[in-house]
């Protein structure tokens, strides 16, 4: 069947399955089953194209407020310039082709016992099975003084790429020469554990372009974050890291850098041992599964218990829970994670459906980060289920980050790589 | 596009991948763990959905030949090949699952998809590839007993031959032999125009290639 050909004879045979007018292998059982996917992202995207990939018959349904998915990944690269918010953005007509129903609302509640997904629309969505992939929310509490319309307005977090991110980017670019730039990076477990020295290095190359006398402080909640070493060396090598020119400048907790308070009005941020002022001033709170989680009673302390085998909530039978909201230790909340998850979710569901045991599941992690021009470097890890822990196990002897002191030549095939690596991801959760 | 590729012979490896790709995923993987395609499917986060990559430096693994894939990821295990992120997760993975992941690869139809490329490089990379290359790469370099290179990622292919060249590689049987002697008849264009005659494959090539059932790209330009 050509590619066309097949196109439609899904969306028909996903049609006619959701209508219940033609003799469908599920027809025969009943209705159609249902999924309702909530949450738009990766895990969201992913698991909606791959239950109907695995299994036409099913009548997918993903409801996000948003008409287009605008990557987090990759957006680090808008504030060096490298690359506009349009790139990062990918509308759902990509998933209607492969038959899944988009709604565009917010789920405001999921009611186990009635097995439905409620919206702030007032509709309710009957599902068999309810992926839940919300990503994060923030712990606003954590520093007094910050809240969400600082955010939007003065302070961005930057955190959902979006309007924040070109906030950010405008005020890197009206900085005056010499500015300083202050990052605040959280406490573990938070979505994307390389991202603030990623972007704390994408800022660093703008800088180093077009304000080469500013500076860029990493004020941090934590003493050592993820590739720490691969990030210094290139530190080091492009941004003179570690002497009294350098461009990047790290503060370990220990060292001062966890902070308590803003005032916002004097961008000034209160550190245990002394205070630090910036010209431009980037919070990236800690953080939380994102609301539905908690208004739907998926959450135990900040984040989501599910089976790791499946995905399954732990506290409500037939919800999945993926990506950054799950708690997934030993994986890293990425985007390689909620793709990987989303995997192992849809075979469990279909695997449920057909009144079939889960398979075993496996997980990948591959994450990369653009230190500079032509640096760039990468983590992997190849996981496998620990049954009598429930924990995800990197397999031993696998993985790791890239080696230090490379090439030149290999960093610089890193980068594209990353570049690679984001078109591909993309390319899988909906195209 | 899909056609009948009468010029492939009907070898027993694509009887294999026939019987394969008949067969439900699970018989592909051994007894325990996970199945060759839950396996395979961790990997589209760089080879793009079932294996065919729209990444410009992530290799097409659509449609490859099952010893091909076996090989270089045994490769890759082994550090025999320039150090990428290949190597760290190859050594995850056990003969037996490479050899159910490889399974799974070689059923797909290969996706290509159009890239640009230098059309004066690529039509000298024709002439170069019938007498250098064709013998082992056959029809163009569409999967088969060597590695893809017809619709290749050109950034890709570059890669490779960079590596080749550079001793990070190791070179396969009779290959060096062959690209030293592109090298004396074209000089410092052969690799550019090789490279470009297999980039260029994706425009017109390959769409519905497969190697499960032999059914191969339409060739005619
Ligand atoms: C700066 C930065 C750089 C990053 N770089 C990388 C990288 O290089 N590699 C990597 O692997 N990862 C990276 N990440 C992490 C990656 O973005 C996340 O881990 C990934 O997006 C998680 O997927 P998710 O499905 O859990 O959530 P998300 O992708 O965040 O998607 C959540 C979706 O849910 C929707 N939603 C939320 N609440 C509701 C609701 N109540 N109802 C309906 N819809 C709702 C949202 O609109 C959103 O579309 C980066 C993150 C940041 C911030």
């Amino acid at each position: 069947m050509t590619e066309m050909k097949r196109r439609t004879f899904l969306r028909a045979a996903g049609g006619a399955a959701a209508l219940g007018t033609l003799g469908f292998p599920a027809l025969v059982l009943g209705a159609a089953r249902r999924v309702v996917v909530v949450g738009g992202g990766v895990g969201g995207c992913t698991a909606a194209k791959y239950l109907r990939k695995l299994d036409p018959s099913l009548a997918v349904t993903l409801i996000d407020p948003q008409a287009a998915y605008t990557s987090c990944f990759m957006s680090n690269e808008v504030l060096s310039g490298e690359r506009t918010l349009e790139s990062l953005t990918f509308g759902y007509d990509r998933l209607r082709a492969h038959g899944v129903q988009l709604v565009q609302d917010w789920a405001v509640g999921i009611d186990p016992d009635k097995q439905q997904v409620i919206t702030q629309g007032g509709n309710r969505f009957d599902y068999d099975a309810c992926v839940v992939s919300p990503g994060v929310d923030f712990k606003w509490e954590a520093i007094a003084g910050y809240d969400a319309q600082i955010a939007n307005e003065r302070i961005p977090h930057a955190w959902f790429a979006g309007p924040q991110t070109l906030l950010l980017r405008n005020q890197l670019q009206a900085m005056p020469e010499g500015g300083h730039v202050v990052i605040v990076a959280p406490l573990n477990p938070f979505k994307c554990p390389p991202g603030p020295y990623e972007r704390a290095s994408q800022i660093a190359m703008y800088c180093q372009h077009h304000k080469p006398r500013a500076k860029v402080t990493i004020l941090d909640a934590k003493d050592a974050f993820s590739k720490q070493g691969l990030y210094m060396e290139g530190w080091r090598k492009l941004y003179g890291y570690g002497t009294d020119n350098s461009l990047i400048e790290w503060v370990s907790a220990a060292a001062g850098g966890a902070v308590e308070e803003l005032d916002p009005d004097t961008r000034t941020l209160v550190g245990l041992v002394e205070d630090f002022q910036g010209d431009v001033v980037n919070i990236i709170p800690p953080q939380k599964a994102g609301k539905i989680a908690f208004a739907a009673d998926l959450v135990e302390g900040d984040w989501c218990p599910v089976d790791k085998g499946t995905f399954e909530s732990s506290r409500h039978p037939g919800i999945y829970v993926l990506g950054d909201a799950s708690s997934a230790e030993k994986m890293p909340k990425s985007a390689y994670a909620a793709n990987s998850q989303a995997k192992v979710a849809v075979a469990a569901i279909i695997a449920r459906f057909r009144n079939q045991e889960p398979g075993d599941p496996t997980f990948v992690n591959t994450c990369y980060s653009i230190v500079g021009e032509d640096f760039g470097i990468s983590v992997a890890a190849v996981y496998s289920l620990d049954s009598d822990t429930n924990t995800i196990e990197p397999i031993p002897g696998s993985g790791g980050v890239s080696p230090t002191n490379a090439s030149p030549e290999i960093r610089e095939r890193e980068v594209s790589y990353a570049h690679s690596w984001f078109k591909n991801v993309i390319n899988d959760m909906m195209e | 596009m899909n056609k009948k590729n009468t010029t492939m012979p009907a070898s027993v490896r694509q009887l294999l991948l026939l019987a394969c790709a008949l067969l439900p995923a699970t018989a592909a993987a051994g007894p325990t763990g996970p199945t060759g395609q839950a396996l395979a499917f961790t990997c589209a986060g760089c080879h793009g959905t079932d294996g065919s990559s729209v990444g410009p430096s992530m290799p097409a693994i659509a449609g490859m030949d099952p010893e091909v894939f076996v090989d270089a990821m045994r490769a890759y295990r082994e550090d025999q090949r320039n150090p990428s992120i290949m190597n760290r997760i190859a050594k995850a993975y056990s003969d037996e699952q490479l050899e159910a992941m490889s399974w799974f690869f070689a059923s797909q139809r290969l996706r290509v998809f159009p890239q640009e490329y230098d059309a004066a490089l690529a039509a000298r990379g024709v002439d170069l590839h019938q007498a250098y290359c064709e013998k082992c790469h056959e029809n163009g370099g569409l999967p088969g007993d060597a590695g893809t290179l017809a619709g290749q990622w050109i950034p890709y292919l570059e890669f490779t031959m960079e590596d080749f060249l550079n001793g990070k590689r190791q070179w396969p049987r009779k290959m060096k032999r062959k690209v030293d002697a592109a090298i004396a008849e074209a000089g410092d264009q052969a690799i550019p125009a090789l490279v470009n005659y297999y980039g260029s494959q994706s425009s017109t090539a390959a769409t519905g290639a497969t190697g499960a059932t032999g059914v191969s790209a339409d060739q005619e330009q």
